[in-house]
Parts: C-alpha cells; structure tokens; sequence
C-alpha cells in the first residue's frame, strides 16, 4: 500500500487556530481507517486567513482544503480526503491559489514548500547550493552581488545591507561577528517568524554565507521571547545542520568555520534596536548606544559586526544562486527587490504576501486582503509597525518605495500592514503610539523617556476637550523635540504615527464639548 | 510551575558556563524553569557570575519577562499591540479580566506576531488566534478542567 503524504504547518499561526488538533485528528483517522498516511509539517504558506490548511499529494500535486477543524477530519476522510476528493473545503491544487501564485516568491520560496526540519528536504530543494557558491565565488564577490541586488535592511532601517558587509570585511579586526536580529517586535509583522519556523535551514545558510562574507566566525540570532515555538524550531535547525557538519568547524570540508549560537530576548521591544540588541547579547540591560561608532566599526563585545534583520539575510541566498542583478531587476526607484507585506489588522484575507517594491497599500488590502474582516470601510492603515505613520484612504495609493513613504512623514519599516475599519477611534491609537513609547523606553534620552509621558498627558487633556488649540500646539513642539533629539528611532519617530492623527484625523480628537 | 524535576539555579548557571555575558539566558532559563527571580536568587547570580547586585538587578528590573514575583498557576498574556486593537482586543482585554479565576495572571504583550488572525492570546505559552469573548470563555473553562 501506498503511503499518502498529508501536510499541516508547524507554524505559531496555523496552530493558534487548531493545526496540532487537526494533526492529531489525521494521524487517529487514518490509523482507524487502515490509511497509510506520512504527516509532513511544512511552514506555513502565508495564507494565514487559510489556515489550518491541510493539503494532501495525489499523483504528485498538492491539493489543498483551508480552515480545517479537528471536527472535520472524519468527514474529510469520507469525502475521500487521501483521494483529493471533493469537500466543501476542497481549494484545489495549492499550486493554483490565486492569493500565492501571483507573488514574487524570493527569499519566502522555500516557505510552505518543505518539511521545515527536514535537512534531507531542504538540501533536495537548493539547500546550501548558496553557500556552496559563494565559496566558489570568493568573499569579495559574494560582497559585490549582494551590492549588486541593492537590497536593503528588512528590519526597517533600509540601510544598504552590500555597503555594511563592505564595511565590516574592511573592518581591522580577526574577530568579527553577525548578529541576526529576530526580535520582530512590531505590531502588525511576522514574516520574520514566519521565515523561522518555515526555512530555518536557509537562514542558517544565509548567516553562513554573510561569515564567510565577512570574514566571521560566529553568529549570533536573537530571538523574541514571545516566539516560542520558533525557538524551538530553529533550536533543532541549528542542531541538525551541526550534527551533519553544515555548522561548526571546516564545514563540508571547506575548511570555513561557522557556528552559531540562539539567544532569546526577554520582552523588551527596543532591543530591536541594534545596539540595544547587542547590549542585550551581552547580557545587559537593552539599552540603547550612541552611534558612532557603528556596529560594523564596534559592535557585540567591541568587534566588526553585521547586523542584519532575518528577512534581509534570508534574501541573499538567492542573490547568490540567481545573481543580483536580478533581484535588482524588481522593485522601483532605490527600492529594489521584493518585500514581504504582512495584511494584518481588520483585515478578511490576512497573511504574508512577498511582492516587489511598487506596488500599493490599496492593491494590497484590496485585491489580496479582501478588505475589512468587518465589512465596513477602512478608515486608517498603519504602515510599518508603532513608530509607523497612520494613512488616510487618500494615501492608499502611493507606491510602497522607502523614498515615497518617507516624503509624506510615513515608513515602511518591515513591511506590517495593519487595517482598522471606520469604529477606531484614532486619538486612541495617537495616545496608545505615545503610551506604547513610555512603556518601552529604553529610557537613556530624555526626550523619549519623558516626552512619551507628557505627550500621553497632553492627548488626554485634548480628548477631555481641555483647552484643545493650546494643548494642540504643545504636542507638535514635543512631536518636534522628539524628533529631533531622541537617541534612536524609539524617541525619533513616535511622532510619526501622532503627527499623522493630528493631520488626518484631527476630528476624533474633537468628539466631545471644549472645555 | 515548581517541582521536584525543576532544573536548579545552579544548574542552570552551569549550563552557560557561569558566563556573566549570558546573565539574560540565564534569566530567561529560570523564569521558564521557576516562573520568577527571587532576591536569592539575584544574590546567588551576582555571586556566581562575578556581578554586582546593582548589575543583576538592573537587568532583572529591566526586561518584562523577568517577573519578580510568584505568578499565579495560569498565566494569560493578550495582546494589546495595534493589530490586535484593530479586532476588539481592547474590548477582549476588559472581558478577561473580569472573566478569570483568582489562580490566573493576565497580563499585557505587545504583539505575538498573530497579527493576521487578531485578537491573539498566549496561555500558559501557547499562542491563540481570533479569540472573541466567546473562544476566551471556552480557553477558561478548558484551564478549570486542567487538576
């Protein structure tokens, strides 16, 4: 008999809704029904308003069923679930899903596609093909294709990631380091995690291949405690690759040495923050440093260090295999390559959509986001997490381009794109960028530590209707303050979802009487 | 959270080589081993890993995971991030806390990276998704059910 291989994600989001029921549910039906079934948990997709998404290989393609409950198993089983047969959960090939066929699948290829902990799978599709080549290639070449590609920081920055490699493998120095900076702590994103727990080989592969780079020895990830199963995951990945030599001394034989070690935060959203974070890598408190020296200069323990957010390292492998130019080839302006938009919020068909720069907030929302998960009509879409600008219906249709965003006081940051329906009260979400700021505060700047304080008092005197034009002006001068005198983006750029409110949404500030 | 099979201070120091630059794993292991830091405990790291109390301290004052004091045998964490506002999660937060027992911590996180299917919740270290006031009861009853 035949062995049938069933799919099911080991992914945070599938199973906060039920994959691990769903599993469960398979593995007892196909024992009672005498089926010989292989449960293969693969990534997720990034569908996630499909999840848990079952699919099952018949002749070799896919067929997926979306939204599966534990409940539905048997039913599915009856329908003839190992046959492909026909249910009123059945999608059809996963391969011909509009919402994942019409992506740009560059660095999120491999995602959904594999058994995530399977070495054997993820060497049969590429795996460390990338590195392999670089060390053809040699270290300056694999710096020149990664300048090449102009792809830029992922984590929000969008700093140039090729001249940052340069800087640290002209950097003096034997040691030297990469710090993966996983701790994805803006409201509204994922992809880093989703890359995690769906490819964990292949960013391994990638911090390889940034050592080799460079000229370093060590990696570092670190990681959001709020992850834990992507600790998890990735903890065995790491495992794995060093028990079959892909990680510690001489690896394959090439006599390059990388190793890397998982650390995991512990809650703090500004250790996000590079130097913050690599304050925290070294055991202390996640304070931020002043710059310079740039980490590329001084970085963990004093030495030369890339830092690179997940998603940024996760591109290079296939810059690597398919050139830079290539994925330069994609995107617009100074934004080249692909992106991967997270729709989450009041949105019908949340998910990963990894798509080239250019493209719109409306396009997004509209044609792959089904709009409102409420039904009723957007009224704002934060861009880029907490320190994100708030856009009006008016803006939806500016290109997603780090250049234009910055132009109108917004950013793009990781990609997170968070829908609110016409019910959000918006002075509520400038008092909450505000409050947010003064819980997280690293609290070495003034201008962030106390200004935050303030700024949530000066909103809450204006939504009380207190002497509104006057209290108006006092959060634009602290908006200012902040700004410009803040020590990193916390401070820096709290003010860019306020001033936005301010600007657009001023009438919910004047909801009740002046007082 | 406290057994007889709870991997010791010690131990746990021991595990990281007694390196004072791993005091933050070192936190975190015990928090996920003992579920908080007590002043002994504080006391016993700034000894073996050659630290002042000042600097252990400061770092266990710093981080939100580091509770300082026992929490209840269930732990509820929602989200309060902006997504999870998005899809009730204020009005979800208001709803929990008047809905649990007296033996469940609820506290604030800011985001689960759930985004796309908001409300999210974490029980006892297991994310939940699109948790409405209805699915919250049914996660509470279901840690009644757990002796």
């Amino acid at each position: 008999m035949s062995v049938t291989r069933v799919y099911i994600p080991r992914e945070t989001t599938s199973i906060s809704v039920g994959a691990d029921e769903v599993a469960l549910a398979l593995a007892r039906e196909a024992k009672q029904s005498g089926a010989a079934i292989q449960l293969v948990r693969n990534g997720s997709w990034g569908a996630c308003w499909l999840e848990p998404l079952v699919e099952v290989e018949v002749d070799g393609v896919r067929i997926a069923y979306s939204n599966v409950e534990a409940d539905d198993v048997p039913g599915l089983f009856a329908a003839g679930l190992l046959e492909g047969g026909d249910h009123a959960k059945r999608l059809g090939p996963v391969s011909e899903v509009p919402y994942l066929i019409s992506q740009d699948r560059w660095t999120f290829w491999r995602c959904g596609l594999t058994e995530a902990l399977s070495l054997d799978d993820f060497l049969l599709h590429q795996g460390f093909k990338a590195l392999q080549k670089a060390w053809d290639m040699g270290a300056d070449a694999v710096i020149d294709a990664v300048t090449a590609s102009g792809l830029r920081g992922r984590g929000g920055a969008g700093f140039p990631a090729g001249i940052k490699w340069r800087t640290v493998a002209d950097a003096e120095g034997e040691q030297k380091y990469i710090a993966c900076n996983a701790d994805e702590g803006d409201s509204g994103t994922f992809s880093d995690r989703m890359l995690m727990e769906g490819d964990p080989f292949g960013l391994l592969e990638a911090l390889a291949i940034a050592g080799f780079a460079v000229g370093a020895n060590k990696g570092y990830i670190y990681l959001r405690s709020e992850y834990p199963l992507t600790n998890s995951i990735l903890s065995r990945a790491i495992d794995t690759a060093r028990d079959a030599g892909w990680l510690g001394a001489d690896i394959q034989g090439s006599g390059f040495d990388f190793d890397i070690e998982l650390h995991l935060g512990a809650g703090s959203y500004v250790c996000g923050e590079e130097t913050a974070m690599l304050e925290s890598l070294e055991g202390k408190k996640g304070i931020v440093r002043y710059k310079p020296p740039l980490p590329a200069h001084e970085g963990l323990f004093g030495k030369p260090t890339v830092v690179n957010n997940v998603v940024t390292l996760a591109s290079v492998p296939n810059i690597i295999n398919l050139g830079g130019e290539r994925y330069a080839g994609m995107g617009v302006n100074r934004s080249k390559g692909t992106l991967a938009f997270q729709l989450a919020g009041n949105i019908k068909r949340g998910g990963l959509v990894e798509k080239s720069f250019g493209i719109s907030v409306r396009e997004l929302i509209e044609e792959y986001g089904g709009g409102t998960a409420s039904g009723r009509p957007v009224k704002a879409v934060q861009v880029g997490g907490p320190l994100g600008a708030y856009l009006p219906e008016s803006q939806l249709d500016i290109p997603l381009d780090y250049e234009a965003f910055g132009e109108i006081g917004a950013m793009i940051g990781h990609g997170g794109i968070v829908v609110f329906d016409d019910t959000a009260d918006m002075a509520q979400q400038a008092r909450f960028a505000m409050e947010f700021c003064a819980i997280e505060s690293c609290g070495k700047c003034t201008p962030c530590r106390i200004g935050s304080t303030r700024g949530v008092e000066v909103i809450d005197r204006m939504i009380k209707g207190e002497k509104r034009d006057e209290n108006y002006d006092l959060l634009v001068e602290l908006c200012d303050t902040m700004e410009n005198a803040s020590l990193c983006a916390m401070g820096g750029m709290t003010p860019y979802p306020v001033r936005s409110v301010l600007k657009h949404f001023a009438d919910d500030f004047a909801s009740g009487p002046e007082k | 959270m406290t057994d007889q099979t709870t991997e010791s201070i010690s131990n746990i120091v021991q595990r990281f080589d007694a390196k004072p630059e791993m005091l933050v794993q070192i936190l975190q292991a015990i928090v996920q081993a003992h579920g908080w830091i007590s002043e002994d405990t504080k006391r016993q790291l700034a000894s073996d890993l050659n630290l002042s109390r000042a600097d252990v301290h400061g770092v266990v004052e710093y981080y939100h995971d580091f509770r300082t004091e026992p929490p209840e045998r269930h732990i509820v964490k929602i989200c309060q991030a902006e997504a999870c506002q998005a899809m009730g999660s204020r009005e979800l937060t208001q709803h929990a806390t008047a809905a649990v027992a007296g033996d469940t911590t609820v506290e604030p996180v800011y985001c689960l990276g759930n985004c796309a299917c908001a409300p999210a919740v974490m029980v006892n270290g297991k994310t939940i998704g699109r948790v409405d006031s209805s699915r919250f009861d049914a996660l509470v009853a279901e840690l009644r059910e757990i002796v």
